[in-house]
């Protein structure tokens, strides 16, 4: 492009001339793409150093200033075949990072010092029952503590420090009792060590820190995964802006360096980025994302038009009024604030149960204490065994069974194309009894589909070719249809009005039926199809009217009856006008419909719907749905939603298809009955273990491997399920007698759904669909290695 | 069991070693890209033609 690209945001300079950049990059899925983005990028001069993170999809190049520059870059990885985007790491996603590499240091630390201090006790325990002396065993309990203590004091830290943050609130959390025990445990065994005395807990204590920091990692590598996608999709989602400069050339800036009164050009096709003033130009405008509403709107000198809507045909010259939040997001912000604190109430099934238990444990070991000491116990015994209390009551089974179990169903969750945004959305995803569709983009496809039904395919076929040079939303629907996916050389396009190009000596024309030379009366659209928006194509004397209509998922049909099988009451929410709602829900036979419906009409239907006792599992993807998800009990959004309501989703899910849906649900339930066992296994094991604590029949030693295989227990439990295949909707489909499989999904090969974790087709993203996406991965990495 | 003297402090090195080692990668940032260590061994670019 020759527009200037302002990318110093994003950009790394260090005094030697050096530069540094992270991109998040689209279309990567083999080896072969690693290879070929890596060499393509150090061909280029200046380039030092290009490395892909095939985990994250994010790329690191550093290049010397001089010689090369950043939009130069993605220049090239375009050309390659990648759409690659500026990433600026968001502040929380690096906490989780640093902190990641925290708790792993710490579960190093503990690990070492658990195998060396058992390594010593088992000598201790061996030692103990044929003849070792005195002066060795008090060597051994001596070295244990050098290693312990030192140990425990930094591997503890994530313990000690939240357990301090709650007590200074006032608060108790499972941190407390498990500080508690720890420094008991060992302060007890130094004391022991000191008066040489038979046994000593250092393994105990390390050993109970060892396991939790286990869990603690699980689930803090689940929320990590979690955010680093997000991120990625934060910056692929990131638009830019074309700004007015000085003397009016135009700049690329990204959108949140927009400010108000910046001058901004809106091409058709865009994106609108700010809310703003048109000051000059005409245009159609595309509200859908931000009242559901699919009908384009005229606007003209002197509209508001609002960040988020899409300009169908004419450039606009607009002046912010608002950018980055702005005016109509923040009306949206304000409804979100008041539903997210209600939200807030809703305690996870672990926060609930530990608040519940902490208090149980820490009394339970006081009372073991005084009974001992009435009963004319030792100060010693009695400790002993409110310390065994303390331990073997330590609800490992809660910390480490339920992360387990979230860790395992959000992997899964994963594979069959749903991301999670918070770890107890599975907790309520089991719980709904309701589910709340709304319909554009959701129950629909976010693009249109062409409806090739009556064209000629060879008509077709040079239509869509020369779709490929028009910004038009229509048109990029139509260059679906291309099978040759390059533009034809030569072709203008008028904006707002169509594309024109010479085709074998003869002009041919893409756009309205006035810019194609139609008469209207050619153009008689029948009854029952005024849904659809057309697209004229006109060439030697040949001419064909071509729909463009929203479809349904291509198998929303065989999913709704499939969760409406399994008992749960659907209903279509929309901001759309009746007609087309009513057609959807007709059907897609979902009995209960409502159209044209404000924001507030939307949370006001959930409200109700819970005020009734349901629970609500809302999904919509427009800005007009963040505040009904954020209202419902649990909401997910596809990931072609707009950002605000991503951030708002409790999970989103990937592809053109609606099955993961239907797959969130199941894996949620088998999850939570999962986690239902695990606490119930955790409770009777210590029903059964308690009583024989508190009776002293107990070490701490002894308590702590109880302790420990209680842990093992739950979490083997918890990964029963990590290999069962996701639950498949095929079997439905293939029985089900409305079988209406979309014939346009075959054409597409969406088979990257299975794998790509990236919006095939979101303002442009199809564009860069790269070749391994259309064979099967293993095949294409076959082929890598052949070549 | 003089033996002692030598092997607990041998028994230790050898356990600090290993977690030295695991510092080390952690720190060099080994465990930053574990899918793309699966699939880098694919390509033989190193071999030259």
């Amino acid at each position: 492009m020759a527009e200037a690209l302002d990318l110093s945001r994003f950009v790394e300079r260090s005094d030697n001339g050096h530069a540094h950049i992270t991109l998040a990059v689209e279309g990567v899925g083999c080896a072969g793409c690693i290879r070929k983005i890596e060499t393509g990028l150090k061909k280029l001069p200046g380039v030092i150093d290009a490395r892909l993170n095939f985990t994250q999809h994010r790329l690191a190049v550093d290049w010397r200033d001089a010689e090369i520059d950043a939009a130069r870059i993605i220049e090239t990885l375009k050309t390659l075949g990648y759409g690659a985007y500026p990433f600026a790491p968001e502040l929380i996603e690096a906490d989780e990072v640093r902190q990641a590499k925290w708790l792993l240091k710490c579960l190093a630390v503990a690990g070492f010092a658990a195998m060396n201090v058992m390594l010593l006790s088992i000598s201790v325990w061996s030692g103990n029952v044929s003849d070792m002396t005195q002066e060795t065993r008090d060597l051994f309990h001596w070295l244990s503590a050098l290693i312990a203590l030192p140990a425990a004091a930094y591997a503890g830290q994530p313990f000690f420090q939240s357990a301090w943050r709650a007590l200074r609130a006032r608060q108790l959390n499972m941190d407390v009792p498990i500080t508690v025990g720890v420094i008991l445990a060992l302060g007890l065994s130094v004391y022991e060590t000191a008066t040489h005395a038979i046994h000593a807990y250092f393994d105990s204590a390390i050993m109970l820190m060892f396991f939790l920091l286990c869990g603690r990692y699980l689930d803090q590598a689940m929320r990590r995964k979690t955010r680093q996608f997000a991120g990625n999709l934060a910056s692929l989602k990131a638009e830019f802006a074309h700004r007015f400069g000085a003397e009016g050339e135009l700049v690329m800036v990204p959108v949140s360096a927009l400010q108000r009164g910046d001058r901004i050009l809106v091409r058709p096709g865009e994106t609108v980025p700010a809310d703003g003033l048109i000051i000059s130009g005409f245009s159609e405008i595309d509200q859908g994302l931000i009242t559901g509403e699919t009908a384009p709107r005229a606007v003209d000198v002197g509209t508001m038009i609002y960040a988020g809507s899409t300009n169908y045909s004419g450039a606009l010259s607009v002046e912010v009024t608002a950018a980055g939040t702005g005016t109509l997001v923040d009306e949206v912000e304000r409804l979100l604030a008041r539903v997210t604190a209600a939200k807030s109430r809703t305690v996870r099934l672990a926060d609930r149960a530990a608040r519940l238990y902490a208090p149980v444990v820490h009394a339970t070991a006081a009372l073991t204490a005084i009974g001992w000491l009435m009963a004319g116990a030792s100060i010693h015994d009695a400790i002993v065994t409110a310390v065994a209390v303390l331990i073997i009551t330590c609800p490992c089974a809660i910390a480490l069974a339920i992360p387990a179990v979230q860790v395992v169903a959000s992997g899964r969750l994963f594979r069959s194309g749903v991301i999670l945004n918070s770890g107890d959305a599975i907790e309520r995803l089991a719980e709904i009894d309701t589910i709340v569709f709304d319909k554009t983009g959701t129950l629909t496809l976010p693009d249109g589909v062409v409806d090739d039904r009556a064209i000629d395919p060879d008509l077709l076929e040079r239509a869509a070719r020369l779709a490929l040079s028009s910004h038009h939303p229509l048109a990029t629907a139509l260059t679906k249809c291309a099978r040759k996916r390059f533009p034809y050389p030569e072709a203008v396009e008028e904006p707002g009005r169509g594309v024109r190009t010479l085709i074998d000596g003869e002009e041919a024309c893409l756009g309205s039926a006035s810019f194609c030379g139609l008469a209207d009366e050619a153009l008689v659209v029948p009854a029952g199809e005024r849904e659809a928006s057309n697209i004229c194509f006109a060439h030697a004397g040949r001419f064909a009217r071509i729909p463009v209509r929203q479809r349904l998922r291509p198998d929303a049909v065989a999913v709704v009856n499939a969760l409406a099988a399994r008992g749960l009451n659907l209903i279509v929410l929309s901001g759309d006008r009746a007609q087309p709602v009513q057609a959807v829900a007709e059907r897609l036979s979902i009995r209960r419909w409502r159209g044209e419906l404000t924001p507030a009409e939307k949370i006001t239907a959930i409200e109700t719907l819970k005020s009734q006792g349901h629970r609500v599992l809302m999904i919509g993807d427009g800005l007009n749905d963040a505040p009904a998800l954020a209202t419902a009990s649990v909401s997910l959004s596809p990931v072609t939603a707009s950002h605000l309501t991503q951030a708002r989703a409790d999970a989103l899910f990937i592809g053109d298809r609606l099955e993961p849906v239907l797959n969130a649900v199941l894996i949620s339930q088998q999850a939570k009955s999962l986690m239902r066992q695990n606490l119930v296994l955790a409770v009777v094991y210590n029903t059964l273990a308690i009583p024989i604590a508190v009776a002293g029949l107990v070490t701490p030693l002894i308590a702590a491997v109880a302790m420990s295989g209680s842990s093992l227990l739950v979490t083997l439990n918890a990964l029963r399920t990590r290999f069962d295949r996701a639950p498949s909707l095929s079997s439905d489909i293939t029985s089900s007698p409305t079988k209406v499989l979309d014939p346009d999904i075959k054409k597409t090969h969406r088979t990257e759904a299975d794998y790509a974790v990236l919006p095939p087709a979101e303002a442009g993203g199809g564009r860069f669909q790269h070749d391994c996406f259309a064979h099967n991965r293993l095949e294409h990495d076959a082929l890598e290695i052949v070549r | 069991m003089n033996v002692l003297i030598y092997l607990v402090p041998m028994a230790l090195l050898l356990g600090l070693i290993g977690l030295i080692g695991f510092m080390w990668t952690l720190k060099s940032g080994q465990y930053d890209d574990l899918d793309g260590a699966a699939v880098r061994i694919l390509p033989d670019d190193d071999i030259e033609e």
